[in-house]
C-alpha cells in the first residue's frame, strides 16, 4: 500500500525520535532503581545506633569481615524491615497502576476503593473479637482475616464495575461507601474492644514495618514476582485499555477477561502488604500517578516505574520516619502523605506532562 | 480480492435485541459501503457484530480473506482521549498486541509509513490529551490501517473532521481500499459524502436494514422520507454529481 492524501512526510525521523524516547525512558527507570538502592542503604544505616554507610556496604558485601552486633543489626534486624518497606510499597504501587488502569479511574487506589478499611476491620475482628474468618490457621488470625476482607472488598468493586450502566464515577462512589462502612464498622469493634485490643487496632490501622520479618519479606515479595511478570505479559493489551473498552476490543483484546484476571492479581497484590503492615494509604494512588508523569502510560515502562515509585516512596518514608524523632521510629503510614504530598505537589506543577 | 455477506444477522444487549435479521448482498473488496441511517438505528451494532465483539444471531460469511476473522478491523468513535501516551505509541500499540515486547525496526517503519500516509507526522511525538477531536479521529485511522485489515468497519470517521480534512480522507479511503483490495464499511451520517465516495449503501433503522445496494439507487427521496422522516431530493449538481438537498423535515 502506498496512497498518500498528499505530500507524504518521511517516517525517519518518527523512527529516530521513538527510540530515543525509550531510551531516556529506560534512563530515568536506572535513576530510581539507583536511589532505590541508595534509600535501602541509608535506610539499614539508620535506626537507634547510626552506622555509618560504608559499614554497611561492607556488612552486606562481605558480611564475615565484620563485627558480629552490626552482621546481627543489619541482616537480622533492619534487613527486613528495609525491604519490606520495598517490596510493601511495590506491591501496594501496582496495585494502584493496575486499579487506575482496568477501571479507568485516576482515583483508584486500595486506600480509596475500600480494600485497606476492608482489611483493616478484618484486622480488628482478629483482634477485637476473636474471630478468625479462615478458622484453619487460627495463629495466623489478623493477616488472614485482613487478607480476606481486601480480598472481598476488591472483588465486590471488580463486579460492580463489570455490571451494565455502571460508570467510573460509580465506582469511585461505592468505593468511598466502602470505606464509611468499614470504618463504620471498625469504630464500633474499637468501641467494643478492650484497652489492650483497642491499643493494638489503633496501632494496626496506623501502619508499621517494625514487626516485619524475614518470611513476610518473602511472602510479599513472592507475590510481586508473581504479579509483576502476569501484567508484563499483558503490558500492550493492559496500555490499550487506557484508550477505552471499545478500542481495546477493537484490537482483539478480551477486555472482561483481562480485567477479571487483572482485578484478581490486583487484589492479591493490594491484600496481602496491607494484612502483614497495616494501613498505609499514600503510596498506592501517588506512586502510580509519579510513574505515570515519569514515563507515561506505556506498561512496558509504567509498570516498572511504578514498582520503583512505589518502593522508593515507602522506603524515603522508613528513613524519614527514623530521623524525624531522633531514637523513635513513628508508624510509617503517618509519614507517608507528610513526605508524599509535598513532592507530588512539586511534580504536579513543574511536569508540563498530564497526570491523567 | 476479500469480500463479506451477511446473513440474517442480529445482535442482543441483554434481553434486548438492537439489530435482527440483516442480510446484504455480496460487499465486495475494492471500493467503499456506506452505512446510513439515524441515530440509535443499529449501526454501531451492525459493526461490533461483524467483527465479533458482541453475540447475536445470523452468520457473517468471509470470502477471500488471508487473514480469517482476524482481519477484521472495526475503528470505533471512542478514541482514548485520557491515556497519557504519544500518537505514536498510541499507533504502536495497535500493531504489537499479541506480540512480544521487543520493537522491531520495521514495525516502527510501518507506522512512519501509516502516519506520513494520513498527513500527521508532525503529530507523533504529540500526547493523544493535546490533540483535537478531528486529529484523534485521524490517529484513529492510523490505529487501524497499521494492522492492514482486509475488512474494515470505520465507525463515523469524518465526524469531527473540518470539510477539507472529510473530503481528504474519503477519498483517501476510496484509492486506498482500490489499490488494496480491502473492504470498507463507513457509517456516515452526511448523505452527499456517501453519493460521492461510495459504490454501495446499506441503509439500517431501527435495528434492520430498510434498503440497500448501489448507493445512487437507495439514497432516494422516497427513502429520505420514510428512515429520516425529512422532505429533500436528489438531483445532479453542475458538474453532474448527485447530491441530497433537504427541503424541510416532515
Amino acid at each position: 500500500m502506498m496512497v498518500a492524501m498528499t505530500d507524504q512526510v518521511s517516517g525517519i525521523e518518527g523512527r529516530g525520535r521513538y527510540r530515543a524516547l525509550v531510551l531516556r525512558r529506560l534512563l530515568l527507570i536506572f535513576c530510581l532503581l539507583g536511589a532505590l538502592f541508595a534509600s535501602v542503604a541509608v535506610d539499614m544505616a539508620l535506626g537507634p545506633a547510626n552506622y555509618p554507610l560504608a559499614d554497611v556496604l561492607t556488612a552486606l558485601s562481605r558480611p564475615e569481615t565484620v563485627s558480629d552486633q552490626l552482621r546481627v543489626v543489619i541482616w537480622d534486624i533492619r534487613m527486613p524491615i528495609a525491604l519490606m518497606a520495598v517490596t510493601v510499597g511495590a506491591s501496594l504501587s501496582v496495585a494502584g497502576a493496575q486499579m487506575q488502569t482496568i477501571l479507568a479511574n485516576p482515583l483508584a487506589s486500595p486506600f480509596t476503593l475500600g480494600i485497606s478499611a476492608a482489611a483493616s476491620f478484618g484486622a480488628a475482628l482478629g483482634l477485637v473479637a476473636g474471630i478468625a474468618i479462615f478458622p484453619v490457621a487460627v495463629s495466623y488470625m489478623v493477616p488472614i482475616n485482613a487478607f480476606l476482607m481486601a480480598m472481598l472488598a476488591a472483588l465486590f468493586i471488580h463486579f460492580a464495575s463489570t455490571m451494565r450502566g455502571v460508570t467510573v464515577e460509580t465506582i469511585v462512589l461505592l468505593g468511598i461507601a466502602l470505606v464509611f462502612t468499614f470504618n463504620a464498622a471498625l469504630s464500633l469493634l474499637e468501641y467494643l474492644a478492650s484497652e489492650q485490643a483497642l491499643a493494638a487496632v489503633v496501632f494496626w490501622t496506623m501502619g508499621s514495618l517494625t514487626k516485619a520479618t524475614w518470611p513476610k519479606v518473602w511472602i510479599t515479595g513472592a507475590v510481586l514476582l508473581f504479579a509483576v511478570p502476569l501484567f508484563a505479559r499483558h503490558a500492550w493489551a493492559l496500555t490499550a485499555l487506557r484508550l477505552g473498552d471499545d478500542k481495546a476490543a477493537s484490537f482483539g483484546i478480551n477486555v472482561r477477561r483481562l480485567r477479571l484476571e487483572a482485578m484478581m492479581t490486583v487484589s492479591l497484590l493490594a491484600a496481602i502488604p496491607v494484612s502483614f503492615v497495616g494501613t498505609i494509604g499514600f503510596v498506592g494512588l501517588v506512586g502510580p500517578h509519579i510513574a505515570r508523569m515519569l514515563v507515561g502510560e506505556d506498561q512496558r515502562f509504567f509498570l516498572p516505574a511504578s514498582v520503583l515509585c512505589g518502593a522508593l516512596l515507602l522506603s524515603v518514608t522508613s528513613v524519614v520516619s527514623k530521623m524525624l524523632i531522633p531514637g523513635a521510629v513513628l508508624p510509617i503510614g503517618v509519614i507517608t502523605a507528610l513526605v508524599g504530598v509535598p513532592f507530588f505537589f512539586v511534580l504536579i506543577f513543574t511536569n508540563r506532562r498530564r497526570a491523567w | 480480492m476479500v469480500s463479506l455477506t451477511l446473513e440474517k444477522v442480529g445482535a442482543n444487549y441483554g434481553r434486548r435485541t438492537v439489530l435482527s435479521d440483516v442480510n446484504t448482498g455480496l460487499l465486495r473488496g475494492g471500493g467503499l459501503t456506506a452505512v446510513i441511517g439515524p441515530n440509535a438505528a443499529g449501526k454501531s451494532t451492525l459493526f461490533k457484530r461483524i467483527a465479533g465483539l458482541t453475540s447475536g444471531p445470523g452468520t457473517v460469511h468471509l470470502s477471500d480473506a488471508a487473514k480469517g476473522p482476524e482481519g477484521i478491523c472495526y475503528m470505533p468513535q471512542d478514541t482514548g482521549a485520557n491515556a497519557v501516551l504519544t500518537v505514536y505509541e498510541s499507533v504502536l500499540l495497535s500493531a504489537k498486541q499479541g506480540s512480544g515486547w521487543k520493537v522491531k525496526d520495521g514495525e516502527l517503519a510501518e507506522i512512519d509509513r501509516v502516519l506520513g500516509e494520513l498527513r500527521i507526522a508532525d503529530l507523533a511525538f504529540r500526547d493523544l490529551g493535546e490533540l483535537s477531536g478531528g486529529q484523534r479521529q485521524l490517529v484513529s485511522i492510523a490505529q487501524a490501517l497499521v494492522r492492514r485489515p482486509e475488512v474494515l468497519l470505520m465507525d463515523e470517521p469524518t465526524s469531527a473532521l473540518d470539510l477539507f480534512r472529510q473530503i481528504e480522507v474519503l477519498g483517501f479511503m476510496k484509492r486506498l481500499s482500490a489499490q488494496s483490495g480491502m473492504a470498507v464499511l463507513i457509517a456516515l451520517h452526511d448523505l452527499n459524502h456517501a453519493l460521492r465516495y461510495c459504490d454501495d449503501t446499506i441503509v439500517i433503522s431501527g435495528g434492520s436494514v430498510a434498503a440497500s445496494g448501489r448507493t445512487h439507487e437507495v439514497i432516494t427521496a422516497d427513502m429520505l422520507r420514510s428512515v429520516y422522516r425529512v422532505e429533500a431530493r436528489v438531483e445532479a449538481c453542475s458538474m453532474g454529481r448527485p447530491v441530497v438537498i433537504v427541503d424541510g423535515s416532515l
